[in-house]
């Protein structure tokens, strides 16, 4: 199929692989931030195809991961409320909060439904003006403008009973608070490509003169991926720092203006806490002042107290690359994609779930 | 046993389902009479007795049944009159069996429009012609509205085994080839499509249809098919997971060699879903020995609905009950189970 055969030729795949084997002369550790990437390179084998000596690193890059149970448990409670539709895309419905998820919340009763756009949720709000209807607003740079859209049509057409549940987070202070890290052995990242589209690479920069670290914003399939490596390994070989485009069929410098002009207008930076992670200064994104009443917080006020994540669940060392899935005490054991105990078992990018899916050599299960 | 065709008689256009439809009285027998038996006119069925007497032509006879719950009931290229047909013909051919007759259950939902009951009764008409198979034995129950879907179907069906040794995951054995007999994962795209609203500038089309007449083609020409298996729900990964654990043996799939037609490639694209998982209602995977392979293909390939049929892996006897996959770009991964259904992703 035009578009993506081309990005995973076997043949242009094996010939990067190469190059990239007799440019590298000592061991290196490169992270790949997104967790799309994550899959693409577990799921196509593209670590195999490497030398030894290079170690990619996992990444925190997986926005249902990182979400805070204490945001999924509030986002539990307002799906349970009667007269509430809670809409959110499919990949948010198997995360486990302290308790529970949002499948098991919608076979007890509650009114969830998966859409594809935040603007089908708003569509939902006109539909159905007796119901309160809420869009958990999940992930990066990527999905935030269509989020800040879905609210600016939702002020325009004078919905009041459309609000988002925000958890909305940004890449470059994760990246910061990983390099901050005692111990941190990235050398590289891999940025993600879609960040990258809305945002542009401006923001990259300061991190770069800070940390002399590599940034090569990277796309998604396996050439991408063999290519991005390859232009971090020269970087890194070369005693270079630079931000440097590899995805520059879709990237530009000064990203998606915009995008970035709709983001500005609805949102506003605020700290975070990332699951796994903890909080971080300016690493996300809350409603502003002008659109706060669209906030799902506000409208569905809530003083429960914040549940604690499992100890047995490494997922913060997972998301620093810390600590490979399967290397975690719980992998396979207490934690399954049918009994996770950390969303990187069950999020399609999470880092736990592509071993488990791709990886993992059942031994004999045959009775 | 003669089998005259004619077109459904329609009740009063506009018209409701009510639930005395299914009540046993007069409006239950005008449902059954003046629609149902015209539809599918047999001398089995027009007796309308308490049970179709068959005249069976073999001494070993295959079984099954399923339940259809699709929503919509409606969606490009098919409905739930031809999946109910269609599912279980192709359950009984994966047998390596000749389908010959089906009973239908309905549970109808009260208020459910007559005209879509009576496209649903055609689509089944149509769908057990081309399959070749007679519908002798049916039944109506209505449910209070809000209490289903439209309409349920549950299908059994009888075929007379022409396979001359067990078409079963024991019978598979290392070395085997692993066919498909068509482009993957276009139902499951196409039901998805509608039931979420999803726009392509061209619908994808189900599937939806018999495999009965290859299947047979295969057997009949004396070919040594050890396995047959449609991948309906769970997509192609599931089912070779399935044999793979019940065979004992390992199965390596090539990516690449698995046709997937480029509508339903840019869907599951943007869906983030792999077609590997995605159902399809029209296809099977035949497990056929080393030595046959070639010619399986052959008379598959030499048919209109097979042919695109693809050798796609190999079984093998090193990690028995593992699928793996070899990528397009060159690597290895196992090709596992999925927990629950495929869920579309964030970005």
């Amino acid at each position: 199929m035009k578009y993506l055969d081309e990005y995973r030729d076997r043949k242009q795949a094996e010939a990067c692989a190469r190059m990239i084997a007799a440019v590298t002369t000592r061991p290196w550790s490169i992270m790949e931030i997104c967790g799309g990437q994550t899959h693409a390179i577990v799921r196509y084998g593209i670590d195999e195809l490497l030398p030894e000596k290079l170690t990619l690193l996992h990444g925190p890059g997986c926005p249902v991961c990182v979400t805070p149970v204490g945001i999924l448990d509030r986002a539990f409670r307002i799906a349970r409320r009667p007269g509430v539709v809670f809409t959110s895309f499919g990949d948010m419905l198997r995360v486990p909060g302290s308790s529970d998820d949002l499948l098991h919340v919608r076979a007890e009763g509650g009114d969830v439904r998966v859409v594809y756009s935040p603007l089908d949720a708003v569509a939902i709000a006109e539909r159905e003006p007796d119901r309160e209807v809420v869009f958990f607003a999940v992930g990066f740079e990527t999905t935030a403008p269509a989020n800040a859209m879905a609210v600016q049509l939702a002020a325009q057409k004078k919905l009041r009973n459309f609000s988002l549940l925000v958890a909305q987070v940004r890449v470059p202070p994760a990246l910061e608070a990983i390099l901050a890290e005692p111990g941190c052995r990235v050398q590289a990242f891999l940025a993600a490509g879609h960040v990258c589209t809305v945002m542009g690479t401006g923001e990259y920069q300061p991190l770069v003169d800070r940390h002399h670290v590599p940034v090569v914003v990277t796309g998604f399939e396996p050439l991408d991926l063999l290519q991005g490596v390859a232009m971090a390994l020269r970087q890194l070989e070369d005693g270079r720092s630079e931000v440097e485009i590899q995805y520059a069929r879709v990237v530009r410098p000064e990203g998606n203006p915009a995008a970035r002009r709709a983001i500005e207008d609805v949102f506003e930076v605020t700290d975070r806490t990332w699951r796994g992670l903890g909080p971080i200064p300016h690493s996300g994104l809350g409603l502003n002042a002008r659109y706060a009443a669209f906030d799902a917080e506000q409208r569905f006020p809530d003083a429960a107290p914040e549940a604690l994540e499992d100890p047995a669940c490494q997922a913060g060392l997972v998301l620093q690359g810390r600590l490979r899935p399967q290397e975690c005490p719980a992998f396979g054991g207490r934690c399954t994609p049918e009994h996770p105990l950390g969303a990187p078992m069950v999020s399609s990018e999470g880092a736990c779930a592509a071993y488990w899916l791709y990886r993992r050599r059942r031994a004999a299960q045959v009775a | 046993m003669a089998v005259e065709l004619a077109c459904p008689v329609p009740l009063p256009a506009g018209g409701r389902i009510l639930l005395a439809h299914g009540g046993g009285g007069r409006l239950t027998r005008d449902l059954v009479e003046r629609l149902f038996v015209p539809a599918f006119r047999n001398d089995a069925l027009a007796a309308l007795h308490d049970s179709a007497v068959l005249d069976v032509p073999a001494s070993r006879l295959a079984f099954t049944t399923d339940s259809f719950v699709v929503r919509p009931v409606f969606f490009p290229g098919g409905d739930v009159g031809t999946l109910a047909v269609n599912g279980t013909v192709n359950d009984l051919a994966m047998s390596g069996a000749r389908p010959l007759y089906l009973s239908l259950g309905f549970i109808l939902e009260e208020g459910l429009a007559v005209d879509d009951l009576a496209r649903v009764v055609a689509s089944v008409q149509r769908a057990a012609r081309e399959a070749d198979v007679v519908v002798v034995a049916g039944d109506t129950k209505v449910v209070e509205r809000g209490k289903g879907d439209g309409i349920y179907i549950t299908s059994s069906g009888i075929g007379a085994v022409i396979a001359p040794r067990p078409v079963t995951p024991a019978a598979v054995r290392p070395g085997d080839v692993v066919i498909v007999s068509g482009p993957i994962g276009q139902h499951g795209v196409a039901v998805m499509a509608v039931r979420d609203g999803l726009k392509f500038s061209s619908p994808i089309l189900s599937d939806c249809a018999s495999v009965a007449a290859p299947v047979l083609a295969l057997l009949e020409a004396g070919l040594d098919v050890h396995c047959l298996r449609d991948p309906t729900r769970g997509g192609v990964a599931t089912v070779l997971n399935e044999i793979a654990t019940q065979a004992g043996c390992g199965i390596a799939i090539h990516e690449s060699a698995v046709p997937v037609g480029d509508d339903v490639a840019g869907a599951c694209e943007v869906l983030g879903l792999d077609p590997l998982y995605v159902a399809c209602e029209g296809r099977f995977l035949a497990f056929v020995a080393a030595a046959d392979a070639e010619a399986a293909l052959a008379l598959l390939g030499a048919r209109a609905e097979t042919a695109r049929a693809a050798r796609i892996g190999t079984v093998r006897a090193e990690e028995p009950g593992l699928v793996t996959l070899k990528t397009m770009a060159g690597g290895e991964r196992v090709l596992d189970l999925l927990s629950g259904e495929q869920l579309p992703r964030i970005c």
